[in-house]
């Protein structure tokens, strides 16, 4: 465990010690970015999701209010993550821990989130559990979820004619989700699904659960996983002329970061769901031209993005609600609209959904970029209100 | 026809896949053997030396524009040379101490280069383009076999014999042996072993960055990519026998068909099966299959 920590531009602490600070808990705002740091999704989130949040801090007109930003590395390991998550809350006094890839981790910190009292917002990982039986009132997902992904892009598929499909799958919460969401919307649609195999996390060779795919026949070869798996799986289906023999892949969580990786040519023609795009309009691409200066000039990903837009929101509930306790300040981001550069204008649902529009994109063909991070056109934009799951159909008991 | 409920056809395109991966694992665990069998040294460092084969190759091209078939030659070479500075500056203190104390360098080691790498580089792979020469593939009837995997079983069987035939059957191969046997007795004989030691050392990794150049084209040139493989690498020598070279090829390519028959059985236990075969061997012939007591 590496935890790093740094103060931000606060005002005297005089200002800290006046009355209107009197409910933050021991004067500071801490703010826990949890991610990531050094395995397959660190490109996803990681050093760029504490870049996002330094970013936000930064942005925000704190009026001498003290926000300090710790971060860590889960390793992708549930139990690694959920102890730093015990120490944060007990120890460090973290106030908010947000980010959080990996589904399995972001669902059991969202557990002790809840038994603590504190506030947990999700970026990084998908599972649409997180806001359905197993929402909490102090969990908010930001980003992205796995119905949101099945639905935008599993429907965009089946209707232009991919209509027999064969999963490859991430053999953990987030892959098995992202399969059952995807297989519901192709089954809603008249589809069938012929087959499936799950894979470990972070797998290197491919070839065995391609060839057992091209035997399918399916006319789409589903890839419910992300990150280096879903790059290596699609490099290797190149490999084996599964495009060229007739079948299509559906990555169904790809972030620029992987475009990036795969080079244009490996990766055009990929259709796909994000919820941010830097080539938005000027505000994002103000955004991410800041944003690449701080990271090494790597453009911001959604989950990135999405730091930066999930803690402009808390602290502006912060603001509002003069104090941080964490179950309060997560009802009042409930209460108060969203609005930010990135994500536009939008809402916090009673389950802990935030809603905003999602973007369908096609990845460029090498001749179609105009010069790097160009790699998206947007085919569709899906309205707030259409992109996620309707509220009474998740389950959760929040929901009356 | 079907066995067990998998079309025999199917059946022989996974068995080639196990050959395909079996033919990394020969790879890198003979590295791994004859520098453990001839210098003692557990080389944690194998799978971050196996990364630097591969971003030799990708350096080689973007910043020379010398492509694949010359970076076979040269990426070995140059990270067979950081190998032998390391052992010259480093790993040559440690041979009068326990195993474990070149385990703990050689692992921190690693930790050290694929963090540089990682920060330079991050986690999402850079593209590596195959040969042009070996891009497309032939119709086996049972599968389609991209003409670059063909290519690795066959380089791999190449080198892994060639390695096996200079060790066991030459001149050279048992001054190597007789060196580890009995190091003043060798000297006696005029024989330089400190840079005898070295230059084993130098192509044990140099075998670790030919797997990387080969692994370029398959998989993403990523500062992880040892990391991930290392493991199960060591898995493959234990099971093989600790220093046996012939054990370390035979064991590397039946595991890979071990693994692949499991992916098509019960995929979700494939990253598993090999360390179950461990535990196994571990019990029955904690020496290994083909290893001798020491």
């Amino acid at each position: 465990m590496f935890f790093k920590r740094s103060y931000f531009a606060a005002a005297s602490l005089a200002f800290a010690a006046s009355g209107a600070q009197a409910q933050i808990s021991d004067g500071v705002v801490k703010i826990g970015v949890l991610s990531d740091m050094s395995s397959l999704y660190s490109d996803i989130g990681g050093g760029g999701s504490v870049v996002a949040a330094r970013m936000a801090i930064a942005d925000f007109p704190t009026k001498g209010m003290k926000v300090e930003l710790l971060s860590a590395d889960h390793l992708n390991k549930p139990d690694v993550g959920s102890s730093i998550a015990r120490q944060w809350y007990d120890v460090d006094k973290v106030d908010v821990i947000v980010d959080v890839p990996t589904s399995s981790i972001a669902l059991a910190i969202s557990q002790i989130t809840r038994e603590k009292g504190k506030a947990f917002l999700v970026s990084g990982a998908a599972t649409s559990d997180l806001t359905g039986k197993a929402c909490s009132p102090n969990t908010i997902h930001w980003t992205y979820d796995t119905w949101m992904l099945a639905n935008g892009t599993g429907n965009a598929i089946v209707k232009t004619g991919g209509d027999s499909w064969y999963f490859i799958t991430a053999d953990y919460a987030f892959g098995l989700a992202l399969e059952r969401d995807t297989e519901a919307v192709v089954l809603k649609n008249g589809g069938k699904v012929l087959g499936k195999v799950r894979h470990p996390l972070n797998a290197q060779d491919f070839s065995s659960f391609l060839l057992q795919a091209q035997a399918s026949k399916a006319k789409i070869i589903g890839l419910a996983n992300a990150g280096g798996d879903t790059t290596n799986s699609i490099k290797q289906a190149a490999e084996f002329g599964i495009v060229k023999g007739g079948q299509s892949l559906a990555g169904m969580l790809v972030f620029l970061s992987d475009v990036h990786g795969l080079g244009l040519d490996k990766a055009q023609g990929l259709i796909f769901t994000e919820t941010f795009y830097w080539d938005l309009n000027d505000q994002t691409r103000a955004f991410a031209k800041r944003f690449a200066a701080a990271n090494s000039g790597k453009y911001p990903t959604m989950v990135q993005a999405g730091v930066y837009s999930a803690i402009t929101h808390y602290l502006k509930a912060v603001t509002a609600l003069k104090g941080d306790d964490g179950t309060k300040v997560i009802a009042k981001m409930k209460e108060l609209p969203t609005d930010d550069p990135l994500f536009g204008k939008g809402t916090v649902r009673i389950d802990g959904r935030a809603l905003h529009p999602a973007y369908l994109v096609e990845v460029k063909k090498p001749s179609e970029s105009k010069g790097p991070y160009d790699y998206y056109k947007i085919r569709a934009t899906i309205p707030a209100d259409q992109a996620f799951r309707p509220l009474n159909e998740g389950g959760c008991p929040l929901v009356k | 026809m079907e066995v067990f409920g998998i079309p025999t056809q199917a059946l022989f395109g996974q068995l080639l896949i196990g050959l395909i991966n079996g033919s990394f694992y020969a790879l890198l665990s003979l590295g791994l053997a004859v520098i453990f069998g001839l210098l003692n040294i557990i080389n944690f460092t194998h799978g971050a030396q196996y990364m630097m084969g591969a971003f030799c190759a990708y350096f080689l091209f973007t910043k020379l524009g010398i492509g694949y078939w010359w970076a076979l030659v040269i990426a070995p070479l140059a990270v067979g040379i950081i190998g032998m500075v390391i052992e010259r500056l480093m790993l040559a203190r440690l041979y009068k101490l326990d195993h474990l104390y070149g385990l703990l360098l050689t692992f921190g080691l690693a930790l050290i280069i694929q963090g540089l790498f990682r920060n330079e580089y991050g986690t999402s792979g850079i593209p590596y383009a195959m040969p042009q020469e070996l891009s497309g593939g032939r119709n086996l009837g049972f599968m389609f076999l991209p003409n670059y995997r063909a290519w690795v079983i066959v380089a791999s069987i190449v080198m892994c014999l060639a390695t096996w035939f200079v060790i066991e059957k030459t001149r050279l191969g048992s001054y190597l042996r007789a060196a580890t046997e009995n190091p003043p007795l060798v000297q006696a004989f005029g024989i330089n072993v400190p840079r005898m030691i070295t230059l084993t050392y130098g192509f044990g990794v140099a075998l670790a960055a030919f797997a990387g150049v080969m692994a370029a084209p398959i998989y993403q040139v990523n500062p992880l990519m040892g990391a991930d493989l290392i493991i199960v690498v060591f898995a493959v020598v234990v099971i093989g026998g600790m220093g046996s070279i012939m054990g370390s090829i035979v064991t590397g390519f039946a595991l890979g068909l071990i693994e692949g028959l499991t992916k098509v059985f019960y995929p979700e236990a494939s990253n598993t099966v090999i360390f179950i075969i461990m535990a196994i061997v571990l019990m029955i012939k904690p020496a290994g299959l083909f290893g001798t007591q020491r």
